[in-house]
């Protein structure tokens, strides 16, 4: 366009538009919904079609305590969001801690379920239909969790560091909508393997 | 500039009726009567033999001619606007008229095709209906065809008869139907068993067996080939369907149903079979060959083809086929038995002796 | 190509040196060049797979021949599959999305720059994966080499026993690594829709090349995870001793079947909804008339969407699911078929009344509108689960989606290359060099594709190396072979269309063909920045409303 006045019409007295880390945090978590969808359905359609070896009603034990480590650390993020936005940096950080030792604890149950399944109970992903099922479903879950598990950190260390402050609450809403879907995504997985499955 | 345009356009309508017009002739001219001797080559889906393959064919036909006008109106229409409302010196300067739309057009043509949909899936659904829910009558032939790295299993259960790459049955009386019943099973990938005048096709697939029929409603051979892709050797993995009348079926399942011939003068022959690791694959009634990985070799000699179709029965093409099955079919799971002339000739004879 | 230096006139400038334009080039976050990028990768690769389909024709053209080993034919024709769909198809059309988007929504760059960068370099990664294959993956067997498990890598052909060494693990780390790029861009261009549009410019005043991005982007979204998923699954089987598809263990074959195609069919609706942008975009202009129901076309393409999620098993109907499945499937089949021919209806309605100029462009156009309909026509019949128990898995299917693959996503790419090669060189390609492109290419793709239906109504199945004679197969792939090196020609007209104009090409200005659309309102190339100040539109076509202020649209919509 030439150096003329703006040629274009009158710009609308209010334009808002959605804040695009949001949008780009819902496309990410349609995408992985679908993955998940996958893999539940596979677990799904081979229940009971394991040949031999371990069946879930034998070997599992229903993490209650894990999951409500996991599922309180939602509120916990939820409010330290919250914190943030109204730039109360103090409470933020220690909510932020808390729902990083939450989702951890969850991990540990992960690993210390898994480490009896497999040394014990002699259950492992190569072993039947089950197994590899439910390692493949619960470890992608994990593997989700644990990278939320390592955003968090790093948010806690720049925290730590006072770089976090009302500016970045909307960053730490993308965050936290990432780590309200992990947790909705284990509703499903214990539903389908605890309940369901058994 | 603007001639340039106008013989664009004439052009480009002109070789879109000429398009237009090749492929409506091709349409036609694939469609073959139903008169065996014009199927020349014996695949033809427009030719079919049996009830299944007919009433797929009828189908065909019924959505050939409702996707023929579609293709006509639409094709013309468009043909029409290019033609009518192309560029020329006497309107080269007037923008048309703006049309943003129009609501009862859309309707129109939303409402005709939906009603379309619902001819076409009604007509779909009483075929699929009709062949896949088919009941089995009592006269009907049971086959079960199991499928490999590149060969087909058939075996009878009822009647006692394992063969391999060359199915025989009964032609289907439609007052005295004796139709064949397929079970299709797999022993390693995924195969189809497609016979484009008798039926349409279906997968052979590992742990989900599926069932298929077919009525052949005349006498004669059937062609086809595995469909599904399965390995290197998927386009040599070729069909053999006789249907015979039912005396001549009977003669095949008698002789099927024959222990192997006890040939004396080829005794040095079945040696070397029965002492190579021959008979670890392949199996010949009543000897202590019994191989499952290779086609069962006891009734070898009844059969036209070796190697699944890949070469006439002759004694060179076996000899050939033993001493290098690559040289006939690269990449059969079959090894080359490294057998020295003597041995081979041998075997060669002592298949011979296997009718 | 533009650069992001001011020229000031009679000024001396001195000459960059080309590292530093590589440098700018490998490391640029800007959406037009990443766009470029794509679209000169996927040429490349377009190039590639043109030859091995090449190959595969001359091997096919005589019964019995022996023009290269099965061996090599079934990578070919596995590599030949890949590489169009993933590294032709999908990069092209995000490139040109990329480098439209913005610019046609007035915004100054992608939501998401570096994401968009690291995509690109992801889907190159994945291609390159693939073809590392070659030389690569001779694994522990000494077996392995390219892939040769065709590109759909049906279960349980893809198990370690079947496929020793590492030429499937290359397929499937290469779609695993370039579908993560799909993700990323396909986010990117959702949020650049929603969140960059500028001020003005409602949803419903987007142009139909936005709207009908974002749908694809969300079919992306919803499409490429199942692939993922299934070639998760495929590695845990291979390498963990999984047995998701071991039929061994109780697995099964078909569920990688259902998994894949639940990919599968949205895919090729991927491909082909941003070439039915470039038609919306480009037959209006050259018709001289705004698009015939614009608001339909919107819900059409949303609907194909939805729709499009509930087919797949139309690709299983041999596969022995049971008579209300195979119903099921015939019906959304046959469902989807109505938004499609909806749009064909509209595009006619375009042109209707309008002042058609057959520029090169237009005559894509008109080939791709023809070809589209003989296409879904035959999809129709493919839809029909009886008859398509004959036309599955038999050459029939080939020709279809050739057709469509061919006569549709690769004529509305090339009308998009001539349409806008001019924005983004500011160069016009050729016009005669483009009508010999067309005529040519024309001729090729109908003597090969028409004629290829044929042989399907004749028994021959796919995926087959030879074909015994006799069969009335032999002419035929003669011929269809003949078509081939035509098509090849017209492309080798292209390339050379393409490097001859950048140099001598006339210069296009801003608005070569009397546009509507934003993105002919700044520079050709537009400047890195897109545009002087941020535009504000007040309806659909803001370039008309600027041509003509005494009939503007925003009077009427």
């Amino acid at each position: 366009m030439s150096a003329m006045a703006n040629p274009f019409p009158e710009a609308p007295a209010t334009w808002r538009l959605p804040d695009r880390g949001k949008v780009a945090m819902a496309g990410l978590i349609i995408a992985e919904s679908a993955i998940f969808t996958v893999f539940v359905v596979a677990y799904l359609f081979y229940v009971g079609k394991s040949l031999a070896g371990p069946t879930p009603r034998e070997v599992l034990e229903t993490p209650i305590f894990y999951t409500i480590c996991l599922l309180s650390s939602s509120l916990t993020i939820h409010f330290a969001a919250k914190s943030l936005a109204r730039d109360r940096v103090g409470p933020f950080l220690g909510l932020l801690v808390l729902t990083i030792v939450l989702g951890g604890t969850f991990m540990y149950g992960t690993g210390q379920e898994w480490h009896r399944l497999i040394y014990e109970r002699g259950l492992t992903i190569s072993t039947n239909l089950f197994g590899t099922t439910y390692y493949s479903l619960v470890g992608l879950h994990a593997f989700h969790v644990t990278a939320g598990l390592v955003m968090l950190c790093l948010v806690a260390i720049f925290a730590v560091a006072g770089r976090v402050r009302v500016e970045q609450s909307r960053r730490v809403e993308v965050l936290s909508m990432y780590w309200h879907f992990v947790d909705a995504v284990w509703v499903v997985v214990f539903t389908v393997v605890y309940v369901l499955g058994r | 500039m603007p001639m340039r345009r106008t013989k664009s356009s004439k052009l480009k309508a002109v070789s879109q009726i000429l398009l237009a017009l090749f492929w409506s002739c091709t349409f036609v001219w694939a469609r073959n009567p139903t008169n065996p001797s014009s199927s020349v080559n014996h695949t033809n889906i427009f030719a079919p033999a049996s009830t299944p393959a007919k009433s797929i064919a009828d189908l065909s036909v019924f959505v050939l001619v409702i996707t023929g006008i579609i293709f006509i109106v639409v094709c013309g229409l468009l043909v029409y606007s290019l033609v009518k409302f192309r560029e020329r010196r006497a309107n080269l300067n007037r923008e048309p008229a703006q049309v943003y739309g129009s609501t009862q057009i859309e309707l129109a043509w939303t409402i005709i095709p939906i009603l379309i949909v619902i001819v076409l899936f009604l007509a779909t659904a009483r075929a699929i209906h009709a062949i896949q829910d088919a009941p089995e009558p009592a006269g009907a032939i049971e086959v079960t065809a199991i499928g490999h790295q590149y060969w087909w299993e058939f075996r009878y259960p009822k009647l006692g008869v394992v063969t391999a790459n060359e199915l025989h049955i009964p032609v289907s009386d439609p007052a005295n139907p004796t139709p064949t019943f397929l079970t299709l099973l797999s022993a390693d990938t995924d195969h189809s068993f497609w016979i484009p005048e008798l039926a349409g096709k279906t997968d052979l697939i590992p742990n989900h067996p599926n069932r298929m029929w077919m009525d052949p409603l005349r006498t004669g051979i059937f062609l086809g080939q595995c469909a599904q892709y399965c390995g290197v050797q998927h386009a040599k993995m070729l069909l053999r369907v006789s249907v015979d009348s039912p005396a001549d079926f009977a003669a095949w399942v008698r002789g099927q149903q024959q222990p192997a011939i006890q040939d004396a003068s080829v005794v040095a022959g079945r040696r070397v079979f029965e002492s190579n690791a021959c008979m670890n694959c392949h199996a010949v009634g009543a000897t202590p060959a019994n191989g499952r990985f290779g086609p069962d070799l006891t009734h070898l000699m009844s059969r036209v083809t070796i190697a699944s179709g890949a070469a006439r029965n002759t004694p060179e093409n076996l000899r050939l086929w033993i001493q290098n099955p690559n040289a006939i079919k690269p990449g059969s799971l079959m090894p080359a038995m490294q057998l020295n002339d003597a041995d081979l000739d041998a075997v060669v004879s002592y298949m011979e002796t296997l009718r | 190509m533009s650069s992001n230096a001011i020229t000031i006139p009679g000024v001396q400038t001195n000459e960059k040196p080309w590292v530093d334009t590589l440098h700018e080039w490998v490391t640029t976050v800007d959406h037009k060049r990443l766009g470029v990028l794509y679209i000169l990768y996927a040429l490349l690769f377009l190039l590639i797979a043109g030859v091995e389909a090449l190959i595969i024709r001359i091997q096919l053209m005589f019964p019995h021949n022996h023009f290269v080993s099965p061996e090599v034919f079934n990578r070919l024709f596995t590599l030949h599959g890949t590489t169009m769909v993933f590294f032709m198809g999908m990069p092209i059309l995000f490139g040109f999305a990329n480098y439209l988007v913005p610019l046609m929504i007035g915004a100054r760059d992608m939501a998401f720059p570096r994401l968009n960068a690291f995509s690109f370099w992801l889907s190159a990664l994945g291609g390159f994966l693939l073809y590392f294959s070659l030389v690569g993956a001779n694994g522990l067997y000494g077996a392995g080499n390219a892939p040769d498990v065709g590109w759909w890598a049906y279960a349980p052909l893809t198990a370690r026993a079947f496929s020793p060494g590492h030429s499937t693990d290359y397929w499937t780390l290469a779609l695993l690594v370039s579908g993560f790029g799909s993700i990323g861009t396909a986010i990117n261009i959702i949020a650049t829709i929603l969140c960059m549009r500028c001020p003005g410019m409602k949803l419903s005043r987007m142009p139909l090349l936005a709207w009908l991005n974002m749908v694809m982007s969300g079919m992306v979204l919803l499409a490429v995870s199942p692939l993922t998923a299934a070639q998760v699954m495929l590695l845990i089987d291979r390498y963990l001793g999984g047995h998701f598809f071991d039929t061994q263990a109780g697995g099964s074959a078909v569920l990688w079947m259902h998994f894949f195609w639940i990919f599968g069919h949205p895919e090729v609706y991927v491909l082909i909804i941003p070439c039915f942008a470039f038609m919306s975009e480009i037959i209006p202009v050259f018709s001289r008339k705004p698009i015939f129901g614009y608001p339909v076309m919107v819900a059409a393409t949303v609907c194909i969407g939805f729709v499009s999620m509930s087919v797949w098993a139309h690709h299983m109907f041999s596969v022995g699911m049971n008579s209300y499945a195979n119903s099921f499937f015939t019906i959304t089949t046959l469902a989807v078929g109505v938004p499609t021919g909806i749009k064909i209806f509209n595009w006619i309605g375009t042109m209707w009344g309008g002042r058609i100029q057959f520029k090169v462009p237009m005559l894509f156009c008109i080939g791709f509108l023809f070809q589209f309909l003989i296409a879904g026509l035959t999809g129709v019949m493919l839809g029909s689960a009886a008859f398509a128990s004959q036309l599955t898995l038999s050459y029939f299917v080939v020709a279809h989606f050739h057709y469509t693959l061919v006569g549709g996503v690769v004529f509305g790419v090339f009308a998009a290359i001539y349409y806008w090669y001019p924005k983004i060189t500011g160069r016009m390609l050729n016009e005669i060099l483009g009508k010999w492109h067309f005529w040519l290419f024309l001729i090729g793709f109908h003597l090969t594709f028409d004629l290829m239906h044929i042989p399907g109504l004749l028994g021959m199945p796919r995926r087959i190396y030879t074909y015994e004679p006799g069969r009335g197969w032999d002419t035929l792939n003669l011929l269809i072979g003949v078509g081939g090196f035509i098509q090849a020609i017209a492309v080798v007209i292209l390339v050379a269309n393409l490097v001859v104009s950048y140099f001598k090409g006339k210069k296009a200005g801003n608005d070569p063909w009397d546009a509507w659309t934003l993105e002919w309102a700044t520079s050709s190339p537009p400047p890195a920045y897109n545009f002087a100040s941020i535009p504000v539109v007040a309806s659909r076509r803001p370039l008309w409303d600027l041509k003509h202020p005494e009939d503007p649209d925003s009077r009427y919509e």
